[in-house]
């Protein structure tokens, strides 16, 4: 009991009592005010700003891989076109060929054709003039052999030859 | 290598605090057995030879190398007019003593003249320091002003079948019977209403105002470069500060109180840090800590009242219908047993709280102090060198361990306090469920 009796930890005191409750109050108000009002704003704006950056990069890498694809697909879209563009080229550049070789055989026909022609008029031409030629060179031999005929006839045979020896055909 | 050293500078640490008791108590035992001679001297060992004669009179002889362990104990963590720094250096307290019979009385503890063991040599209007703690010369004819008087001394009487401690002083030859300071346990714990109140400055106070200064500036510091820093990652302080509010945020008030949780986060926070903080200052064993301050129930039934007034303050008709009417009990079994069981368990809330922290905290401060008693029980009171060494031996490893415990208990105490009071804010907001009855 005296143990109890000096025990003074347990028996309220007033002095303590107000003394805790004002000091207490003060320390309730002011921390609240000054302290943890800041500190819980600061807190919940960055968790809000790291949420938003989480998000946002979130966002970023979707948009990211959303751009990937679409420029996959562009790339795709682009060999698809080159080779199209290749094939149709391949087949322009054949038929540029085939009709340059068709042109061609053409024009080679043609210039055959009309070198034949020219052969074939030069020819008649020819045929024309020598025969015209031969004509006139047989009325002068008969002419020159007419004159001589009448002095000898062997020198009008030898005249003869050597008047045909003379015609140059050419 | 480092992890080493942090024990070792721990162990050393901890050492140290037990020597500076220790010297402290060798230096009063020293004092003590010197003084006897002149005074009566207090011993409450004495009160078995001479329980009836009383102090007064009768000179009263303390047993050589006496050391009451629990006595100590019980002193140390008791609360205080003056603050013992080191050997007879008191650190002033101011002094609000009120007695209804001569009004108030301002003074500071250094008019009392402490010296060694806390008594004072000078009585100021009737009141007189014992053992650091101020109590008051019952006849009224006691003179005013300062008057020098004796040790205190002291005897038991038995005063209504209870047995009380009363204290002596001896003044101009002639021996008065003191008063101790009115406290409200209504003569339960021995106390009770006496002829002065006591609001000064004590040893509880003063602890209570450097805590509050020292946790204010840390908090405004974070807090100030909490808003400074806005959009940059924390550092220093807040790095230390903020863990402490999300815990409280995210594992005690939004569980325990749900969405309306935000109202109570200055109270809660408020609380728990101001908990943890008298603890952990109470836990240092030199001054400016040392004192018992969270164990001391006038501290823990103002927090617990407050704890009490704001789960009143938030209950909901849900609440008082499920109290005093619960729904789907027959009305007999209501009247005769739920109801008034929920009525007490209603005040049993705030009671179990101030209980559970003071009990803890006393506890845990009594053990260390009784451990670190061991030196001077093995020691015979200084007398024996090598039993002291011996009692130093045990006595350091068990208060190392004890202190880690009490460490703990600190954070542990201030948890479950605050924890308990948003259960109980939680309890008191609770809305109808309908899912169970």
């Amino acid at each position: 009991m005296v143990f109890l009796a000096d025990f003074s930890v347990i028996k309220p005191e007033p002095g303590l009592l107000i003394w805790t409750t004002i000091i207490f109050g003060l320390f309730w108000f002011l921390m609240s005010k000054f302290a943890f009002k800041p500190i819980g704003q600061a807190l919940k704006q960055r968790e809000l700003d790291i949420q938003s950056a989480l998000d946002e990069a979130k966002k970023a890498r979707q948009e990211m891989s959303e751009l990937q694809a679409e420029n996959e697909k562009l790339l795709a879209q682009a060999r698809e076109e080159r080779s199209a563009i290749l094939k149709e080229a391949k087949e322009a550049k054949e038929e540029i060929i085939s009709e340059a070789k068709e042109r061609a055989g053409a024009e080679y026909r043609r210039k055959v054709e009309s070198a034949i022609q020219d052969i074939e008029n030069q020819k008649q031409a020819a045929l024309v003039a020598l025969k015209n030629q031969s004509g006139q060179m047989a009325v002068e031999i008969a002419e020159k052999l007419l004159r001589r005929e009448l002095a000898n006839k062997s020198e009008q045979e030898a005249y003869a030859k050597s008047l045909a020896e003379s015609i140059n055909l050419n | 290598m480092t992890g080493i050293r942090k024990y070792w500078i721990a162990l050393i640490f901890i050492g140290l605090g037990t020597v500076i008791f220790a010297q402290d108590h060798d230096h009063q035992g020293a004092q003590q057995s010197v003084e006897q001679t002149g005074h009566p001297a207090n011993a409450e060992t004495n009160a078995h030879d001479d329980t009836s004669s009383g102090a007064c009179g009768h000179p009263i002889v303390e047993k050589e190398g006496e050391f009451n362990a629990g006595e100590t104990a019980v002193h140390h963590i008791a609360d205080a007019n003056a603050i013992h720094v080191v050997g007879d250096i008191y650190l002033p307290l101011p002094c609000f003593l009120y007695a209804p019979s001569q009004g108030w009385t301002i003074t500071t503890t250094s008019a009392f003249h402490p010296h060694h063991h806390g008594n004072g040599e000078i009585a100021k209007d009737g009141y007189v320091l014992v053992h650091g703690s101020i109590q008051r010369v019952k006849d009224p004819g006691f003179p005013k002003g300062e008057v020098s008087v004796s040790e205190p001394t002291h005897d038991t009487k038995t005063v209504n079948g209870k047995e009380k401690d009363i204290y002596y002083v001896v003044a101009d030859g002639k021996c008065y019977e003191l008063d101790k300071k009115t406290t409200f346990d209504g003569g339960l714990m021995g106390g009770g209403v006496t002829s002065f109140y006591d609001y000064s400055i004590t040893r509880n106070v003063f602890t209570m105002l450097l805590t509050c200064l020292l946790l204010f500036f840390v908090f405004r510091s974070a807090a100030s470069a909490a808003t400074r820093t806005q959009g940059h990652a924390p550092k220093g302080l807040q790095n230390f500060v903020e863990p402490f509010y999300t815990f409280i945020r995210d594992d005690v008030a939004r569980p325990a109180i749900g969405p309306k949780y935000e109202k109570y986060m200055p109270y809660l926070l408020s609380a728990f840090f101001f908990i943890l903080g008298l603890n952990l200052i109470g836990q240092i064993p030199f001054f400016p800590g040392s004192a018992n301050v969270t164990g001391n129930i006038s501290v823990t039934i103002v927090l617990a009242m407050l704890t009490f007034i704001l789960m009143l303050a938030s209950t909901k008709k849900h609440f008082w219908e499920h109290t005093l009417w619960m729904p789907g009990v027959p009305a007999a079994l209501k009247i005769l047993i739920l109801t008034p069981v929920e009525i007490l368990g209603l005040f049993l809330k705030p009671f179990t709280l101030l209980l559970r922290l003071f009990a803890n905290i006393t506890a845990g401060h009594i053990v260390i102090l009784c451990f670190v008693g061991l030196i001077f029980i093995f020691g015979k009171a200084g007398t024996s060198v090598g039993g002291s060494i011996a009692g130093a031996a045990a006595a350091i490893p068990l208060s190392l361990f004890m202190m880690t415990l009490e460490l703990l208990v600190a954070f542990l105490q201030a948890f479950i306090f605050v924890m308990l009071s948003a259960t109980y804010i939680g309890m008191a907001l609770e809305e109808p469920h309908g899912d169970h009855h």
